[in-house]
Parts: structure tokens; C-alpha cells; sequence
């Protein structure tokens, strides 16, 4: 009995952890002669890891497609979303995605720093767009920072950053971003995430609000042990593990009798 | 010294007998009894911080702006009773010491009257003669429930701000009258005028604390005057309480839980941040961030407004119950309206009207045990969840499904656990019949 | 000489006055490891008690919060451990029995006839009752009515006003004036009603974009989204709170379609068909305000919202908003 019951509680501990974490797809590093240029490089990667989803020069697949093995090619089209958009995805591990039907989600970079380059300069060829942007978070006001944040990103992101639910996916938590990778999320708008432009927020805002997610990161965080910043959940978990332990603890070392 | 102080007080109040009766008064002694002094420790914990922090807190919405040091709100536009808790936070010395020790104590006070219910509960203490006590008891909860939530709710911040929002629908929810009711307590729509604040600040402060300190005396008085119950032993009857008295051996007992109560809040209010409102910033009606919730004793509602199905009861044009009600009202109301008929209905179902000085182990009454296992683990399941989002973002566990789950297992749990408890009581009972038998049979001399 | 003066008087004081009496506490045997536990105790109490004061005192201690805490509590954690010594291993610990009480029917009945006697003379003490009690519950009522003016408890017309009427501008944080060409699609913008106060219910909209085509608005609303920008009500109809959170599909065959969502409790709001509930317990589609470009390009609101704002109440779907 007391088996059968630690064997249910090992698999409720652990079946959640393995649904969070797919198993990762692995990427195809290609190899090419000395002195080839980056774009040609980028079409080689993509031709060997991504076309499966997002098609031959990234036009795109709408329909879903049975590729190789248990693939099905689904992916929107790349043409025109230009270095900065290309940058985000890679850099964060968001792609290469195994599954097109799940979220994609911050994860172990598998392509060295050239290729990513290589990759990057590939789909900006495929048509006009954003550059990779290049942003001066110290040039920022916290205070304006911490406003927009709130008005425009607290909703889903939580107002520390923290990340939180959106119905049908999980707003990331923050503390991972580089003040590149903010600046743009922020403009491209990755998957469910809107897309501010410059005319909905400056660059001098975006600048304010990269300040505050940075700052997000170590708060001025004065009175002890901040519990993830997460509010009272957290605080509820500390009052009966640690208050009432500890005071039921003293109430059992005072009360003479144990037993009933 | 001492005997100085003996005659003064029987020279000028009368007072050497009653102070003969109690220190020689008898306390039971159990690990389990010590609960409720838990709580009353606490409650002298925040009434001492309280008053230290109403010396600086303003109860004001008066818009000022913020010059303080704390960068991401120089500048901005802050109500001044946002502003002064941000200052008693980061400008005031041990201000933030005293804040969080009385937010800690805040929720520990709850968690200890919730511990001692149960206790209460499933050792059958609230029967007769001390139903009264138990009301009573009852009736501090609900009042601590509400004024925790007006305590944390006076800051002004964002995420408080968000729950009063809430507080305000459930009120507006209440057929018939609701909108009403919320239209006279918030003084018009909301956010209400500043007379709002003025309310919440003086039921915190004033109305309240003298209500729960009132009716501590009241219960207290009452334990005191029918004695505390007990477990059954060979010298503890129904008739005779068996324990130690008050003076020399329970006091230093006594005070060191005090002591204890306040170690274990101070600790905690230095070493383990709570509530940083400088980091959710001030409140607007336009704003919300996510992962809002309610501090941990009202997280069963929470739960309960989030696995309602989406529905208003109309008849036409009229609304006859708004959604918010099933969970924000009719669940608390029911859950209360069930614990204080409790004594009534047990007395009625079993027949049994006598006084009651012993106590039942959970195992003697396995009916109530089972049922309040059953009801207990009900308000439990919904009050998990209340925390779905947070379990979804860390866990990866679908929240849609999670809802739908919740709203199967919030029935099916609770009959699985009245089953099982059931079935664990018999057992023990019955294991017991078998080793008194087993002693028995051991003692027979061998033939 | 005074030494031996005051010991010998001492010596005289000291005697046990209740040598005749018998014992009340039983004797028991000293302890005197413990009583130095309790002494070491007192002195680390002492001495954390004394760091509170000199943290305090001294700026320069990083973490002030922490280190007061820590002193203060641990202070109080020593005198604890001290009490609880004294009280298990310095306090003779006896096991005394008392009755528990009992009721009294003696006195009782004493009762019921002082109550009977006291009221002899009464001949007609049920009318007298009736009249009393009648006189008490009105007074109670009247030291109530002041109560009423806490608010409007019987006039709910301000529930359904909002500042929205046809003509009003829609602002931005800042106060600037919303032009249509300035709202894209794919994000979402919070406006206000020029010239309003802010912090009430009916004022925030949430304003969105989308292309015409993807529109499927109620008929009797098809001139309320100029352009295909749709403007709603910020506030939740389920518990009030702002709904902050848009989401919008990069990539539309795997992704959920455009939604307002509400953190609160989840209550999700489809953009494109009126507002319409697509999950969480919202009782409410979204009250949708129309909208109207004017000559300068500017967004104005076309009338007053769909329904009335906020969250439900008995008369919510009684009358719809007002100017």
C-alpha cells in the first residue's frame, strides 16, 4: 500500500515536469567551405532545418503538410519580417519549434553564434524589413519605464515581470530577456503577444520600459527574502510551511501530553 | 516585593480571592488546546504594530506627488495613503520591520483560529455547554476575514485596488439588493468617493478591533467559566478537569508561547518580504497586472469565482442573480451557515443534548469526523483552484483543463474522502478492540 | 559592622512565614543546570534586545529590516526558551483536579420568580410588551436612517452613466487626441473620454484594429467599427477588473484567434463579433461603444456603449447606459 501510494506521488511530481518540457527537436549544423557568404550559409541552415514549416524561401506553409518523419509542416510565411524578427526567434531558442501547434518557448540555443548570423542575414534577404534594433535602456526613465510597463505589459507579464497566464498560453516570465530580445518582442510581437510599433510607443518609451524589465530583474527588494515577487500565494505557502510549523512545533514542545 | 503588591490590590479592589481562584485555576494539557492562544497572541502582535502604523499612515486619496527616493515612482502622481505606506516602507527606520510584522501576523491569525476550528471541530468541543464559545469563535473569524482584507485593501495599490474592484461585485452580485448595498457602503458607483476610505480605515482601525478584542474577552470568559474540556483519562471524567494550574506551572508556559508567537512573527517580518506595494505601484481604475490574487484566507473565493461556469440567472430583462454571487457570496454565506448549525444539527441527528466537558478523538465519532473531513476537503479543492494560472505557468498543467478538472474533483473528492475517513476511523476503533484483546490474552496466566 | 548588622537582620526576614501553614505548591528539586540554561537565555534575550537598539542607531548597517528583525525575534525566541525552561524544569508541574461546573437550578428558579414577581402589578403586560417593543424597533429603525445617506442606496441611476456620449473624443494616457490613422493592428490601446475623470468604471475603452473583413459585428452595429477599429468597455462584466491583456495570432491555422482577456479570473472576450464570452465566468459579452471618424481624422465615440458598464447587478440589463 505504501508503495503503490509513493509510486502515485512520484508520478504526479513528475508527469507535469515531463509535459512542460518536450523532448528538443536538435538542429542540423551544416558544414561549408571557407569564404562562403553568410546569406548563402543561412540558406543551406534553413534549407536543412527549417523549410519543413516555413517552406521554401520562407513562403510559408498554410495548409499542414506530412513531412519527414512525424513532422507536420505548418508555418507562417518570413518574407518581410526582416533581421529583427528572425533575431528574437533565434536568439531565444523560440525556433527551431518541434511541434508548430505548441507555444514556442525560451530554449537552449543549438546553432553557434555564425550561424545564427548566417540565419539572420538568410531571412532578411527574403524581402524587406525591420532591422535588428538597437536600443539605450540607460538613456530611460525608470518612472516612465515602470508606467508603461504597467498600462501596456503588466496584463500578461505581471507588473514584476515574472510572467503569468494568458488563456491558451503562458506570458514568460522576464528575467531572462536581453535588453535586445525586449526591444524586439516588443516591436515584432512573437506569437499571442501584441505588436507596438514606434508610433504606439517610442523608441525613448521602449528605451524606459527595457530600463524597467532590467531593473525588474533585481528590484530594490528590501525586507528579506522576496518569494518571486508573485504576491500572496507565495506568502500563503510561507504562513503554514514556516509560521504555523513553527508554532505548532513550539505548541507541541510546551503541551505536556501528545497523545490524546 | 510580590506580597506588596497582593495587599494593594486586595486593599483597593477586593481582589485576593479572585486572584486566588485564578492562579490556581486548572488547565488541561495538550498540544492541541494551545491553538487559540495562537491566535490571541497574534492578535496582540498586530494591535501593537497597528498602532504603530496608523502614527504615520494617511487614509487620504489625495493626489501627491512622490519626491522619495524610490526611483520607478519619482515623480508620478500617488494617493496619499499609497504614498505614506511607500515612505513607512523605504524612508521610516523600521517601518517596513513593523509593516510586515503585521501583515505576517495578519495571516497567521487566521491560519491559527483556522487550525483551532478544526480542532474544535473534530474533537466535538462545541457541544453544550460551549456553543456559545464556539458562535462566538465563528463570528471572530468572519470578522478577521474582513478586516484582513480592508487592512491590506487601505494601501491603494495596484493589486488590493484590484480586489476591492471584486469585493464590489459581489457585493453589486446579491439579488435584489445588491447594487444597493455596494451603492451605500462605496458612496456611489466605484471606485466610490473619498468617504470610502474614511470607512475602510475606521472599520480597520477602530470598529473592528474593537469588536474581535470585545468578543476575545467574551470567549476567553466563557472557556474560563465551564473550564476548558479534555481528553478522557483514568482521573479525567466528565465530571472532574484534570491539569495544571496556572501558577507556578502554566504561566511560564503561557508566556513562553507569547513569546514565542512574537519571536516567530518578528523573524518573519524582518527576514521574509511581504506585500512590496512600492513594486505593484498605485492603483487606476484602467489598470491590472497579472497574477493578481487575494491574500491566502480568502483564496477559497477566488477559486470559487473562477470555476462558476459563465452564466447570469435573468428572468427578461431582469437580473436576478449576476455570476459573481454563486462564488463570492452564496459559497462563504453556506460554508458559514453550515458551521454555525453544526452544534444544532449534531444535536438533533445523534439525540444527544448533554454537556460535554470530554473530548472526542476524531476516531470515537466517525460520522462527524468523516463528514467534516469531507466538507473541509471541499472548501479545500476550490480553494486550490485558485491558484490554477500560477500551477499552469509553473507546471505547464492546461488551465482550461485544470478548471474543468476542478469542477469534477470539488464533488467527487469530497465523497471519495468522506468514504475513506470513514472507513480509517472504523479501522482504528476497531485495531484498538484488538489490542485490548491481544493485553488480555497476554495476561491470562498459561494453563 | 554593618555587614554583620544586616545579615543578622536579614537572617530575621528571610523566615518562612508559612512554617505553621502546609505546603499549596509541592516541594520539588532544585535544578540548578537548568537554572543556568535560563540564566544564558535571559543573557542572549539581553544582548539581541541590545543589537536591536544599536542596529537602529547605527546607519551605516546595511539591511536594517533584516538585521531588526532577526535581533528582535531571536531576543523574543530566548525569552521563550527561557519560559519554557522554567516552566518544565524550574516549576514543580502538578496535576490538580477541579469540578467542572454545573448549572445552577436552584438559583435559576430564583430567577424565574424574581422576573414573575417583579411584574405583578401589571394587569395587561402583554399589550404593554407589544407597545414597548413597537416603540423600540421604530426608534432602532429611526437611529438607523442616517445610515441611508452613506450612499445612494435607492437612486441606481449613476450605475448606468457613463461619460461616453456621441462626439467625445478619445484620448490617450496623455491626454492626446487619437487619430484613426494612428491605431495598427495586432496591439491594443487604452483610451479615455476627453475632458472626464478617469477613475470611474464607464471611462477606459480598449481599442483595436482589425481589417473589415474579419469583422462579424451583431447587424444592428455595423456602422460602429469605421476603418475596423472596435472599441469596448475596459471593465470586466464579471468583478470589475481592467482587462488588460490582448491576444492576437501571429500565425493564424495553429494559434487561438484575437481575444481581450480578463486577468482577474480569465474571462476571455472575442474582439471581432461584439464581445461575446468565449471562456471564464463572465455572465456578459463586452459592452461595445461605436465609433466615428470625423473630418480631421479623429476618433470620436458614435453614441454610448452597447449595454451598461461593468459588472452585473439586478438591474444590469434593465436600461442601457447613459450620458
Amino acid at each position: 500500500m505504501r508503495r503503490a501510494l509513493t509510486l502515485i506521488a512520484l508520478a504526479l511530481v513528475c508527469a507535469p515536469a515531463a509535459a512542460a518540457d518536450p523532448p528538443s527537436p536538435g538542429v542540423t549544423h551544416v558544414k561549408v567551405p571557407a569564404g562562403t557568404p553568410p546569406v548563402a550559409w543561412g540558406a543551406q541552415l534553413f534549407g536543412a532545418n527549417c523549410v519543413t514549416c516555413h517552406g521554401p524561401n520562407g513562403q510559408g506553409i498554410l495548409t499542414p503538410v506530412r513531412g519527414v518523419g512525424d513532422q507536420t509542416g505548418l508555418g507562417p510565411s518570413l518574407v518581410g519580417v526582416g533581421a529583427r524578427a528572425a533575431d528574437f526567434y533565434l536568439r531565444t531558442g523560440y525556433m527551431p519549434l518541434d511541434d508548430p501547434h505548441s507555444q514556442p518557448r525560451r530554449s537552449r540555443v543549438l546553432f553557434s553564434q555564425r550561424e545564427l548570423a548566417a540565419l539572420v542575414a538568410y531571412v532578411a534577404s527574403l524581402g524587406p524589413g525591420p532591422r535588428v534594433p538597437s536600443p539605450q535602456p540607460e538613456r530611460g526613465s525608470l518612472a516612465d519605464g515602470q508606467e508603461s510597463f504597467t498600462e501596456h505589459c503588466a496584463g500578461c507579464h505581471q507588473i514584476a515581470a515574472e510572467g503569468g497566464y494568458v488563456t491558451n498560453a503562458v506570458a514568460p516570465s522576464l528575467d531572462q530577456a536581453s535588453p535586445v530580445e525586449i526591444a524586439e518582442a516588443v516591436r515584432t510581437g512573437p506569437y499571442l503577444m501584441p505588436r507596438f510599433s514606434e508610433k504606439q510607443i517610442s523608441n525613448a518609451e521602449l528605451d524606459s520600459v527595457i530600463r524597467y524589465v532590467t531593473y525588474a530583474k533585481h528590484p530594490d527588494d528590501r525586507g528579506g527574502w522576496a518569494l518571486g515577487h508573485l504576491g500572496p500565494v507565495p506568502e500563503g505557502l510561507v504562513t503554514w510551511f514556516i509560521g504555523i510549523v513553527l508554532l505548532v512545533a513550539t505548541c507541541a514542545v510546551i503541551g505536556r501530553r501528545f497523545h490524546a | 516585593m510580590i506580597s506588596r503588591t497582593v495587599r494593594f490590590l486586595d486593599q483597593r479592589a477586593g481582589a485576593a480571592p479572585f486572584f486566588r481562584k485564578a492562579l490556581r485555576y486548572v488547565f488541561p494539557d495538550h498540544w492541541s488546546f494551545l491553538l487559540g492562544e495562537v491566535a490571541l497572541y497574534s492578535f496582540v502582535i498586530l494591535v501593537g504594530t497597528g498602532i504603530y502604523l496608523t502614527l504615520f499612515f494617511k487614509p487620504s486619496l489625495a493626489p501627491v506627488v512622490y519626491h522619495g527616493d524610490y526611483l520607478p515612482l519619482r515623480g508620478r502622481e500617488l494617493s496619499e495613503a499609497y504614498q505614506s505606506t511607500v515612505d513607512i516602507s523605504l524612508r521610516i527606520k523600521a517601518g517596513l520591520l513593523i509593516r510586515q510584522t503585521h501583515h505576517w501576523a495578519a495571516d497567521v491569525f487566521v491560519a491559527a483560529i483556522v487550525l483551532h476550528l478544526l480542532r474544535i471541530f473534530f474533537t466535538g468541543a462545541f457541544r453544550k455547554p460551549r456553543d456559545l464559545t464556539y458562535y462566538i469563535g465563528l463570528l471572530m473569524l468572519i470578522l478577521a476575514l474582513l478586516e484582513g482584507y480592508l487592512g491590506y485593501s487601505l494601501v491603494d495599490d495596484l493589486l488590493s485596488g484590484m480586489g476591492l474592484a471584486i469585493g464590489y461585485s459581489v457585493a453589486m452580485s446579491v439579488p435584489f439588493i445588491g447594487a444597493n448595498i455596494a451603492q451605500l457602503l462605496w458612496d456611489g458607483p466605484f471606485p466610490g468617493s473619498d468617504s470610502f476610505m474614511s470607512r475602510m480605515y475606521v472599520a480597520h482601525v477602530l470598529v473592528l478591533p474593537v469588536l474581535i478584542g470585545t468578543l476575545i474577552v467574551l470567549h476567553v470568559t466563557l472557556v474560563a467559566a465551564r473550564h476548558h474540556t479534555q481528553f478522557i483519562s483514568r482521573r479525567a471524567t466528565e465530571k472532574k478537569v484534570v491539569g495544571m494550574p496556572t501558577f507556578p506551572a502554566y504561566a511560564p508556559r503561557s508566556l513562553g508561547l507569547a513569546f514565542a508567537v512574537a519571536a516567530v512573527l518578528f523573524l518573519m517580518g524582518g527576514l521574509i518580504q511581504i506585500n512590496p506595494i512600492w513594486q505593484w505601484g498605485p492603483y487606476h481604475v484602467s489598470q491590472a497586472t497579472n497574477g493578481a490574487q487575494p491574500d491566502w484566507y480568502l483564496g477559497w473565493l477566488i477559486g470559487a469565482l473562477r470555476l462558476v461556469p459563465s452564466f447570469d440567472v435573468t428572468v427578461g430583462h431582469y437580473t436576478l442573480v449576476p455570476n459573481p454571487f454563486w462564488g463570492g457570496a452564496a459559497f462563504p454565506t453556506f460554508v458559514f451557515l453550515v458551521l454555525f448549525a453544526w452544534p444544532a444539527l449534531e444535536r438533533r441527528v445523534t439525540g444527544d443534548h448533554a454537556f460535554h466537558n470530554l473530548l472526542d478523538r476524531p476516531r470515537d465519532a466517525p460520522w462527524r469526523t468523516a463528514i467534516g473531513v469531507a466538507f473541509f476537503t471541499w472548501i479545500f479543492i476550490v480553494f486550490l483552484a485558485g491558484a490554477a494560472d500560477r500551477m499552469f505557468v509553473l507546471f505547464g498543467l492546461s488551465y482550461q483543463g485544470q478548471v474543468w478538472a476542478f469542477r469534477v474533483l470539488v464533488w467527487v473528492l469530497p465523497v471519495a474522502a468522506l468514504f475513506v475517513t470513514k472507513r480509517i476511523c472504523e479501522e482504528l476503533q476497531r485495531g484498538e478492540v484488538v489490542e485490548v484483546r491481544r493485553k488480555l490474552v497476554e495476561a491470562e496466566p498459561v494453563a | 559592622m554593618i555587614a554583620f548588622v544586616v545579615l543578622v537582620l536579614g537572617r530575621f526576614r528571610r523566615r518562612p512565614r508559612l512554617d505553621s501553614k502546609a505546603r499549596i505548591v509541592p516541594p520539588g528539586v532544585p535544578d540548578r543546570r537548568a537554572e543556568n540554561i535560563v540564566l544564558l537565555l535571559f543573557v542572549c534575550a539581553t544582548l539581541c534586545a541590545a543589537a536591536v537598539i544599536v542596529v537602529y542607531a547605527w546607519d551605516a548597517i546595511p539591511n536594517q529590516t533584516q538585521f531588526l528583525g532577526l535581533a528582535l525575534g531571536l531576543s523574543f525566541a530566548f525569552l521563550s526558551a527561557a519560559c519554557i525552561v522554567i516552566g518544565r524544569r524550574l516549576v514543580v508541574t502538578e496535576e490538580l483536579e477541579e469540578d467542572y461546573g454545573t448549572t445552577h437550578p436552584e438559583e435559576e428558579e430564583t430567577l424565574d420568580q424574581l422576573a414573575a414577581e417583579g411584574g405583578d402589578r401589571f394587569t395587561r403586560k402583554r399589550l404593554l410588551v407589544v407597545a414597548g417593543a413597537g416603540a423600540g424597533t421604530v426608534l432602532g429603525a429611526a437611529l438607523l436612517t442616517p445610515v441611508a445617506s452613506l450612499g445612494p442606496v435607492l437612486d441606481v441611476s449613476s450605475l448606468y452613466r457613463t461619460p461616453w456620449r456621441r462626439g467625445v473624443r478619445l484620448v490617450d494616457e496623455a491626454g492626446r487626441v487619437f487619430l484613426a490613422d494612428d491605431v495598427e493592428e495586432d496591439t491594443f490601446y487604452t483610451a479615455y473620454p476627453e475632458h472626464a475623470d478617469r477613475e470611474q468604471m464607464g471611462a477606459p475603452l480598449v481599442v483595436v484594429r482589425f481589417k473589415p473583413a474579419e469583422l462579424r459585428l451583431p447587424e444592428d452595429r455595423g456602422t460602429w467599427a469605421p476603418d475596423g477599429i472596435v472599441a469596448y468597455s475596459k471593465i470586466c462584466t464579471h468583478a470589475g477588473c481592467a482587462i488588460a491583456l490582448y491576444r492576437k495570432p501571429t500565425f493564424a491555422p495553429v494559434e487561438p484567434k484575437p481575444a481581450l482577456i480578463c486577468p482577474c479570473h480569465y474571462s476571455t472576450f472575442d474582439a471581432t463579433n461584439g464581445g461575446e464570452v468565449l471562456f471564464g465566468p463572465a455572465g456578459r459579452p463586452l459592452p461595445q461603444l461605436p465609433l466615428a471618424i470625423d473630418g480631421s481624422g479623429e476618433l470620436r465615440a458614435a453614441g454610448n456603449f452597447s449595454g451598461a458598464v461593468g459588472p452585473s447587478w439586478w438591474g444590469v440589463r434593465n436600461h442601457g447606459p447613459r450620458s
